[in-house]
C-alpha cells in the first residue's frame, strides 16, 4: 500500500471494487425481495387479537401465534380442494400445450411451407394478449346469450376448467411454440440431410430425429407452463363474476387473494402464501431432477 | 466506459424511490391552505367538491376515485395502518363496524353532533353504532322497490305483484305463457341484494347485547327468504345467472328479464345498461311476505367518514357535513349522481321534483320512494361483513351449482361469520 503513495488511500482497496458493482443489485434485492420475503413469514406467525365487541380504541392487537396461523391455514379444506382444481388443470394444460406446440413447430420447420411467417405470427400473437383482455374475451364468447360461436352449453358450469384451460392455451401456446422452434432452427441441416438420404420420411424425420433433439427445449416450456400452471390466478378470477360455478377459492392463489383483500386477514394470507411458495419451488425442483437429468444425460456422454 | 455507467439507472432508481419515501405526508398546500384527500366512487362527485372548493378558498378537497366493494375496506385499513390514510372516504354503511374495530375513523360527533335531527333515526343508527361516537355523516340510502317493464307485463296480461306469493304466481304464469324470460333472477353474486331482502322480511344478522355480539345470520325469516328463492330457482321459473354481467345487461335490454327488485338508485343503472327500454319500465313497492304490509330493505346506502389519522379532523367533519347537508350540495347529489340522499330536507328538496329521466312516465316516484324508505327496517352491522358477503358468493354459487336447498348456504354463512369472529377474539352470544 505504501508504494502507491497517496493517490492510492484515496482508492478503495481491489477487494472491495466487486462489492461496489453489485452494491445496487444487492441493495435492491434485499428491499424488494429478502426483506417482503421475510415480512411474510413475520405475518405468517402472528394473528390479530380482538377483545369484547371489537369497537372501542385499541380493541385489536396483534399477538404471536407460532404455527397456529399454518394449522389453521393448512386445516381448510377450501385450500386443498383449490389445489386438487389446478392439478387437474395442470393435467389438462401442460400436455396440450406442449404437444400443440411441439406440433406447430415441427409443422412450420417443415421445408417449403407456406405462409410460414404468417402463420408464426398469428399463433404468437395470443401470447402478446394481457391475460385480463384474453379472460374477458373468451368470457364474452363463452355467455350463452352474448356468443357468436357455436360453445357447447355448460362451460361455464361443469366444463369449468376446459373453459379456463382453453384461456391458458389460447394465450400460452405461442410462447412454447417459439421457443421450440428457436431449438429447431438449431438443428444442424446435416442431421435432417442424412436422415433424408437413408430414407426417412418428413414425418419420421420430424418424430424420430427432429423431436429428440430438442427435448431440452420442450423441458424448458413443460418448466414454463408448470409454473404459469400453480400460478393460475388471472383467468378464473376475471371469468368468476360471469358465473355461479366458480367460488373465490376456486385456485389456491385466488383464496389468498380474497384472504388478504377481502375477508382481511393479512396473517393467514401470508401462512398460505410461504407454504405454496415451498410447493411450488419443489414441483420445479423435482421436474428439473426427474426430467432434465434424464434429458441431459445423454448429451453429457 | 459502457460498464462502468450500468449503474447509474439502478442508483437513480433507487434515489427516486427514496425520494417518493419522503415526499408523502404534507398536507398544506401553498398560503397554509388546508388540504384534504377523499376517497370516493360516488358518481360525478368531482362537480360537488368543485362547488365546495369555489365557496371555501382555504380548504381545497381532491377527489381520489376508487372502486367500490370489499377491497376498498381494506386499501383503506392498509392505509391507516401504513400512517397516510386518506383525511375523508366513502364508507358503506356495512364496512363502518370493520373500519370502527380497525380504529381508522375518527369519532367526529363533538363536530357534526348536532345534525342528527337532519336523519331519519334508523339511518343516523347506522352511523353511531348504537354507541355516544358518530363515525360518519349519512349520505344516501337505498330502500328497495320492485322495478318492472310495465310494457311486457301488459302484454303478457300480468299483474304488478304486493305480496312475495302473488310474486311466485306471477313468475309461474309468464313461464307458463312465453319459455324465452324470466321474471327476475336470483344473483349469487350479490350479497347486499339478499341482506336487503332479509331485512325486509325481519331479520337481524347481527345485533349487540351488552358487551358481545349476537350473530343471527342463520335465523327463521333469512331460512324462509332463502327457500323461498330456491324453490322459484329449482322450479325453473327464475333464472339463476348473477347480475352485473354482460349477459344479465342484455337480458334486461331484450326483455329476458321482465322485473328486478333493486333499489332507488336502479334507474341509473337500467339507463346505462339497458338504454333502449327507457320509458317502458316502473316502479312499485316491493312485494312484502304478509298482504297489506308496509315494509322495505335497504340495498346499499354510503356516508362519509373522516380518517382517525387525519390532521385536520376539523376541517374534513365540516366538509362531510356540507357534503351531505347542505341544499346546493345534495341538490348537486342528487342530479349529478342521481343517489337518494339520506338527509331528511333533501329529500323533499326540489331536485326531486321531476321523475328520474329513465322513468319519464312514473311522476309521482319520488313521493312513491320516500313513502317507500320511511318504512325500511332497523338492522345493525357486524365487524366482519365482509366474511359473511365471500360466504354468500360461494355458498350461493354452489347451491346454484349443486342445486342443494338455499337454506344450507345461510347456515354455512352463519357458520363462517361466527367461525371468523370467534378465532378472532370477539365476544359472541348465541
Amino acid at each position: 500500500m505504501a508504494r502507491r503513495g497517496d493517490r492510492g488511500a484515496a482508492r478503495p482497496g481491489p477487494a472491495l471494487v466487486p462489492y461496489l458493482f453489485l452494491a445496487p443489485a444487492i441493495v435492491l434485492f434485499t428491499l424488494f425481495v429478502l426483506v417482503p420475503i421475510g415480512y411474510t413469514a413475520y405475518l405468517s406467525l402472528h394473528r390479530v387479537r380482538v377483545s369484547g365487541l371489537g369497537l372501542g380504541r385499541g380493541s385489536r392487537t396483534q399477538v404471536f401465534a407460532g404455527l397456529d396461523t399454518y394449522r389453521q391455514a393448512l386445516g381448510d379444506p377450501e385450500l386443498w380442494r383449490g389445489a386438487l382444481r389446478v392439478l387437474g388443470y395442470g393435467a389438462l394444460l401442460v400436455p396440450t400445450m406442449l404437444g400443440l406446440a411441439l406440433l406447430f413447430a415441427l409443422l412450420l420447420d417443415r421445408p417449403r411451407v407456406r405462409l410460414a411467417r404468417f402463420s408464426r405470427i398469428s399463433i404468437f400473437l395470443p401470447y402478446a394478449v394481457p391475460g385480463v383482455v384474453a379472460s374477458v374475451l373468451w368470457g364474452f364468447l363463452y355467455l350463452p346469450a352474448l356468443t357468436p360461436l357455436p360453445v357447447p352449453e355448460g362451460l361455464l358450469g361443469p366444463g369449468l376448467l376446459f373453459a379456463v384451460a382453453n384461456i391458458g392455451l389460447w394465450g400460452g401456446v405461442g410462447f412454447n411454440m417459439l421457443v421450440i422452434l428457436t431449438a429447431l432452427r438449431a438443428v444442424p441441416p446435416e442431421v435432417t440431410e442424412s436422415a433424408r438420404l437413408d430414407g426417412a420420411s418428413e414425418l419420421q424425420i420430424a418424430l424420430r430425429v427432429k423431436t429428440p433433439l430438442v427435448t431440452p427445449a420442450l423441458i424448458m416450456a413443460g418448466l414454463f407452463t408448470l409454473i404459469a400452471t400453480l400460478q393460475v390466478y388471472t383467468e378464473p378470477t376475471t371469468l368468476a363474476p360471469l358465473t355461479n360455478a366458480l367460488p373465490s377459492t376456486w385456485t389456491p392463489l385466488m383464496k389468498v387473494y380474497n384472504d388478504a383483500f377481502v375477508r382481511d386477514d393479512i396473517h393467514s394470507a401470508a401462512a398460505t402464501s410461504v407454504v405454496l411458495a415451498a410447493i411450488t419451488l419443489t414441483f420445479s425442483l423435482v421436474f428439473l431432477r426427474v426430467v432434465a437429468g434424464r434429458a441431459f444425460a445423454g448429451e453429457r456422454s | 466506459m459502457r460498464s462502468l455507467l450500468r449503474p447509474i439507472p439502478l442508483l437513480l432508481a433507487v434515489a427516486s424511490l427514496l425520494a417518493a419515501c419522503t415526499s408523502e405526508g404534507s398536507s398544506d398546500g401553498p398560503g397554509g391552505r388546508v388540504e384534504l384527500s377523499f376517497w370516493t366512487w360516488a358518481t360525478n362527485v368531482e362537480r360537488v367538491v368543485d362547488i365546495w372548493n369555489r365557496e371555501h378558498p382555504d380548504v381545497h378537497v381532491t377527489v381520489s376515485r376508487q372502486t367500490m366493494g370489499d377491497e376498498l375496506v381494506t386499501k383503506v385499513l392498509t392505509a391507516a395502518e401504513a400512517g397516510n390514510p386518506p383525511d375523508l372516504l366513502q364508507a358503506e354503511y356495512q364496512a363502518l363496524p370493520t373500519f370502527v374495530s380497525n380504529d381508522a375513523l375518527a369519532d367526529i360527533g363533538e363536530h357534526v353532533g348536532e345534525v342528527r335531527e337532519e336523519f331519519a333515526e334508523e339511518t343516523w343508527e347506522q352511523v353511531t353504532l348504537g354507541t355516544d361516537g358518530v363515525y360518519a355523516v349519512p349520505q344516501d340510502t337505498g330502500p328497495m322497490m320492485l322495478y318492472y317493464r310495465a310494457d311486457l307485463f301488459d302484454r303478457y296480461g300480468l299483474r304488478v305483484p304486493t305480496t312475495w306469493t302473488e310474486f311466485a304466481q306471477v313468475a309461474r304464469d309468464l313461464r307458463a305463457k312465453t319459455r324465452s324470460s324470466y321474471l327476475t333472477t336470483f344473483s349469487s353474486n350479490d350479497p347486499g341484494w339478499f341482506a336487503g331482502l332479509a331485512q325486509q322480511a325481519g331479520a337481524q344478522w347481527w345485533g349487540v347485547d351488552g358487551e358481545s355480539w349476537t350473530v343471527g345470520i342463520d335465523d327463521e325469516p333469512t331460512r324462509e327468504v332463502a327457500d323461498f328463492w330456491g324453490g322459484l330457482v329449482s322450479e325453473g321459473v327464475v333464472d339463476d345467472q348473477a347480475m352485473y354481467t354482460p349477459q344479465w345487461n342484455k337480458a334486461l335490454g331484450d326483455g329476458t328479464l321482465l322485473a328486478w327488485p333493486s333499489a332507488i338508485w336502479a334507474p341509473a343503472v337500467l339507463e346505462s345498461v339497458a338504454a333502449g327500454t327507457r320509458g317502458k319500465w316502473a316502479m312499485a313497492p316491493l312485494p312484502t311476505w304478509n298482504p297489506g304490509e308496509e315494509r322495505t330493505g335497504n340495498w346499499g346506502g354510503s356516508s362519509t367518514a373522516v380518517s382517525a389519522g387525519s390532521e385536520h379532523v376539523e376541517a374534513a367533519a365540516d366538509f362531510a357535513l356540507w357534503l351531505n347537508t347542505d341544499p346546493a350540495a345534495t341538490r348537486a347529489l342528487v342530479t349529478e349522481g342521481s343517489l337518494y340522499p339520506a338527509a331528511r330536507d333533501a329529500q323533499s328538496g326540489p331536485a326531486l321534483d321531476q321523475p328520474p329521466a329513465f322513468l319519464p312516465g312514473q311522476s309521482t316516484f319520488y313521493t312513491e320512494a320516500k313513502a317507500i324508505a320511511d318504512t325500511a327496517a332497523r338492522w345493525t352491522w357486524g365487524p366482519n361483513v365482509n366474511v359473511a358477503y365471500q360466504a354468500y358468493r360461494d355458498a350461493f354459487g354452489a347451491a346454484i351449482t349443486e342445486g342443494s336447498r338455499f337454506s344450507a348456504a345461510v347456515g354455512v354463512m352463519h357458520e363462517r361469520t361466527v367461525a371468523d369472529m370467534r378465532r378472532n377474539g370477539f365476544t359472541v352470544r348465541g
